[in-house]
C-alpha cells in the first residue's frame, strides 16, 4: 500500500488510520524528511510539497510522486491529501493501483476542491463529515462510481 | 504554559499579535510562540518561527493551554491530550488563508469539549483571562473511528 499526504493536519490524518493498513506492506510517501524516523520500520518515500500557485514546483511533485509509483508498485493507494496525494490519486490508474481519497476533516462544509476532482478518478471518495456524503454501502457492487461516502472520521 | 501556534505554512500575526499584547499587559511570560515568518517583535517572549514534530509534541505536551489557528492537525494534538485548545479562524478578506474554510471547521469543533473559539483577536483577551476555567475534553483515542478502519482494511481486501 502506498500512503501519502503533505505535512501539517493532513499528515496526522493519515497516521490516524495506521491500525487500518497493519496488515499490510506499507510504504509511506510526504513531504518532510523528519517522517522516516517516525514511520519506522515501514519505508518512506519522500516527495516534494507543492502549492496551486507555484505551477513549476506543482509539476516537480507529480513528476517526483510518479516516480515513487513506478517504483513502488502499489496495489492500492490512500491519500488524505492535499497536492502530492492528489498527483497519486490521479497517476495511481497507470501502475493498476485501486485509490481512496479521504478528504481531510479540516472540509466541514464542502469537499476540498482536490477532493472533488479526485471523486471523479478515485475508486473509494470518502468525506470526514456525514453531510457530506452517502452513508458507504455494505458491499462494493452497491458503490456508485463519482460518489462521496462517508463512513466515520479520523477523529 | 501557554503554547501558541500559527502551523507549519503561514505566520497569522493578526493571532500572535493579540496573544502578546494580552500577556504584556497581564506581565505574563510563560507562553511559547510558533510565529511562521514574523514582522511582529517578540522580544521577551521565547518564540520560534518553525518547530520540528519533536519540537512541537514536547511544546503540546508542556502547555496547559494552546492557542492556534483552526488546524485540524493542532486541535487533534490537544484533544489525544485532553488539553484545552483556543482557536482563531483564518480570514481570507485578510489574506490569511485561500478560503475561509477554518471558520467551517471551527463551527464544527466548537462543540467538542476543551476546544474554544474565538471567531476575531478582539474575543482572545477575554477567553485567556478566564483561560483557568478552561477545561480539556476526555482524552481520544489514537486512531481514527473503527468505522473508518475497518470499512479502509476492508478496501484493501476487496478484489479489483
Amino acid at each position: 500500500m502506498l500512503l501519502v499526504s503533505s505535512s501539517g493536519g493532513h499528515w496526522t490524518e493519515l497516521r490516524r488510520l495506521a491500525p487500518a493498513f497493519e496488515p499490510f506492506e506499507r510504504v509511506w510517501c510526504s513531504v518532510l524528511p523528519e517522517m522516516r524516523s517516525e514511520v519506522k520500520p515501514d519505508r518512506f518515500e519522500l516527495v516534494p510539497d507543492a502549492s496551486r500557485w507555484d505551477r513549476l514546483r506543482l509539476l516537480w511533485s507529480a513528476l517526483r510522486v510518479a516516480m515513487v509509483l513506478v517504483r513502488v508498485r502499489p496495489d492500492v493507494v490512500v491519500s488524505t491529501g492535499a497536492a502530492p496525494g492528489f498527483f497519486a490519486i490521479s497517476l495511481a490508474r497507470f501502475v493498476g493501483a485501486r485509490t481512496v481519497w479521504l478528504d481531510s476533516v479540516a472540509n466541514a462544509e464542502e469537499l476540498s476542491l482536490s477532493g472533488q476532482k479526485a471523486s471523479r478518478l478515485a475508486t473509494l471518495t470518502l468525506t470526514q463529515w456525514p453531510e457530506l456524503g452517502e452513508p458507504l454501502p455494505a458491499t462494493p457492487a452497491q458503490r456508485k462510481s463519482g460518489a462521496v461516502y462517508y463512513t466515520g472520521s479520523v477523529v | 504554559m501557554i503554547f501558541v501556534t500559527v502551523g507549519s505554512q503561514l505566520p497569522f500575526d493578526r493571532m500572535t499579535a493579540a496573544v502578546a499584547e494580552w500577556a504584556h499587559a497581564r506581565g505574563r511570560t510563560d507562553l511559547f510562540f510558533q510565529t511562521g515568518a514574523t514582522k511582529l517583535d517578540l522580544a521577551g517572549f521565547a518564540n520560534m518561527p518553525v518547530l520540528s514534530g519533536t519540537e512541537i509534541r514536547g511544546q503540546f505536551d508542556r502547555a496547559s493551554l494552546v492557542v492556534a489557528h483552526v488546524g485540524t492537525g493542532t486541535i487533534i494534538e490537544c484533544l489525544l491530550r485532553g488539553k484545552p485548545i483556543i482557536v482563531v479562524p483564518r480570514s481570507s478578506k485578510l489574506h490569511e488563508t485561500r478560503n475561509d474554510h477554518q471558520f467551517a471547521t471551527a463551527r464544527r469543533f466548537q462543540h467538542r469539549a476543551g476546544v474554544f473559539v474565538a471567531w476575531d483577536e478582539k474575543e482572545l483577551p477575554a477567553l485567556l483571562d478566564a483561560a483557568d476555567a478552561l477545561a480539556g475534553g476526555e482524552a481520544i483515542a489514537a486512531h481514527a473511528d473503527a468505522t473508518l478502519l475497518a470499512a479502509l482494511r476492508g478496501f484493501v481486501t476487496e478484489t479489483a
